[in-house]
């Protein structure tokens, strides 16, 4: 293993300092905890969001806390669920008269810990909700499963919740405009590379020289299946096909976000995003926006995800509203 | 049946059966979840023993409320929230009490068990701790109704949840990371009805 680490025990204290000292104007440290909060919180005039989750997805998801996006970011141990205490004193921390929104990605533990941190806050009489957010179409049967899992999506729920929640609506207007992006995004990736959880030393999968997995999770869960690499072109289209045929895109606006899992270079991530474009345009689906970039990583991977989102025009202009965050500015 | 220095001896005990079996539980984890469940069970019961240390405990109910509030604050994922839940749910059952007997330890045990499922949300047949549990507490009821005593009764009980790990073999996940896996996941053991069979398996040795 070959990492920029120190002790594996300390990796993800060592992170947020850095991310304080990185971005001052926008974060500060719960002293004590593995929280993030805005500068200026707690915000009395707004319900305030927190959202949060194992690391090792940096930016996600202390990279997005700041004016029109997040209010507080929960940092668990490396792909583990952050513990109930923690969200809790996020909670506390950011919250105003208007309550907070707990925007979680769906994970059985994540759910857990974020319900029971609810639970606890709701006993304080802080308001608090959640919402769940289950992108990844890679995961078919839901009923059978734990249900699909939160992916890079979550970030579009941050933004446009985020903003939402910046004009002042409250707990449950916000909340109805989280559930509307989430039922309206959709996100599939795939691996080229396994990565290492520092604490393990060793992948947590293996993939032969020219294999990838193809709907592989973020913590490297199991995909639909594996394959021979081919053309950036074909692994494009048979993702994009399968967000495609999930929700009906036809005729709508719709933002694209081509994110890199961490090891695969912009590059490569642009030639992603010229051919989904090409794709959505023969399909009569218009681009409204595109991002690309490193939203949501997994440690060392290699290898990207396509999320679209169809819009409305309520959406729309959330989106286009300001956000200034240490990962994501909108002016 | 037990004082509160008996509990924290069957604590102990527990901490020191999970530390063995650290690597193994982790084992059945990396096979079809995310490989962590002997480090994170280990890790909690320690912290568990640590705050147990620190200080007197008057009850067996104090006792096992500091293990459910460790199990909660140090493990995270999945597993700190079900065992903490089940803990936290077992010592208010026995709020106040100096000593529990049987009928108390039925009654923890299925507070623990409505805590996990609760929690869980699972039912038996999901390839979870449920698969353990639930029938070890049938067969505990059913052996003290037929005027077993609690050694015998947990002894039963025991065998039961042995054969619900087993029964977790055959079957595929639909609860927890594994069930992304879907047919993938027969064959498999389920490491958290691993360690609950290890749990009551420790109580009833040391009963």
């Amino acid at each position: 293993m070959k990492k920029v680490i120190n002790n594996p025990d300390n990796v993800v204290d060592e992170l947020l300092q850095g991310m304080v000292y990185a971005h001052p104007n926008h974060v500060r440290r719960l002293e004590g905890f593995e929280v993030l909060v805005r500068k200026d919180s707690p915000i009395e005039r707004k319900v305030a969001l927190v959202s949060g989750g194992g690391s090792g997805h940096e930016p996600s998801h202390g990279g997005f806390v700041g004016t029109g996006m997040l209010d507080g970011a929960v940092a668990g141990a490396v792909f583990t669920s952050p513990t109930p205490d923690q969200v809790y004193e996020a909670v506390k921390a950011v919250a105003g008269p208007k309550g907070v929104l707990l925007i979680v990605k769906n994970y059985t533990g994540d759910i857990m810990n974020f319900e029971m941190a609810k639970e606890m806050a709701e006993a304080d009489d802080i308001k608090v909700d959640y919402v769940v957010v289950n992108d990844d179409v890679a995961v078919e049967n839901s009923t059978w499963t734990t249900g699909r899992r939160g992916i890079a999506g979550t970030v579009l729920v941050h933004k446009i919740t985020g903003a939402m929640a910046e004009t002042g609506a409250e707990l449950d207007e916000v909340k109805r405009v989280a559930e509307k992006v989430i039922n309206n995004v959709r996100s599939m990736g795939l691996a080229l590379t396994p990565c290492i959880v520092p604490a393990a030393g060793k992948p947590n999968f293996t993939l032969a020289e020219n294999e990838i997995e193809v709907g592989m999770g973020i913590h490297g869960e199991p995909g639909t299946h594996r394959e021979t690499l081919r053309p950036a072109d074909e692994l494009v289209d048979h993702l994009l096909g399968k967000i495609l045929a999930d929700i009906d895109y036809t005729g709508s606006e719709v933002v694209v976000m081509i994110n890199g899992l961490s090891s695969t270079p912009l590059m490569e991530l642009y030639i992603v995003n010229k051919r989904v474009h090409e794709v959505l345009k023969e399909k009569g689906i218009k681009v409204y926006k595109s991002l690309v970039g490193e939203f949501m990583t997994s440690l060392e991977m290699a290898g990207f995800s396509i999320t679209v989102l169809k819009l409305d025009d309520e959406m729309k202009k959330l989106f286009d509203a300001p956000a200034d965050t240490p990962a994501f500015k909108s002016l | 049946m037990a004082n509160k220095d008996k509990v924290y001896e069957v604590i102990l005990a527990i901490c020191r059966i999970l530390e063995e079996k650290k690597l193994y539980l982790t084992q059945l984890d990396a096979a079809i979840g995310d490989g962590d469940h002997g480090l994170n069970m280990a890790k909690g019961f320690g912290a568990a023993k640590e705050k147990l240390d620190e200080k007197k405990f008057n009850t067996p109910s104090d006792i096992m409320k500091t293990v459910g509030m460790a199990l909660i604050s140090k493990v995270g994922g999945a597993a700190g929230p079900l065992y903490g839940t089940a803990f936290l749910n077992a010592s208010k059952v026995i709020a106040a009490k100096e000593e529990i007997d049987s009928n108390d330890l039925v009654a923890m045990l299925e507070t623990a068990l409505d805590g996990v499922k609760f929690r869980g949300k699972a039912v038996v047949g999901e390839k979870t701790m449920v698969d353990a549990i639930e029938p070890a507490i049938n067969a505990l009821k059913k052996a003290l109704e037929e005027g077993n005593s609690t050694k015998e009764a947990m002894d039963k009980a025991v065998q039961a949840a042995a054969d619900g790990v087993a029964y977790t073999k055959t079957i595929i996940a639909t609860k927890g990371r594994a069930s992304y896996l879907g047919e993938r996941s027969i064959g498999h053991e389920d490491p958290g009805a691993m360690s609950s069979y290890i749990i009551l398996k420790t109580i009833a040795e040391n009963l």
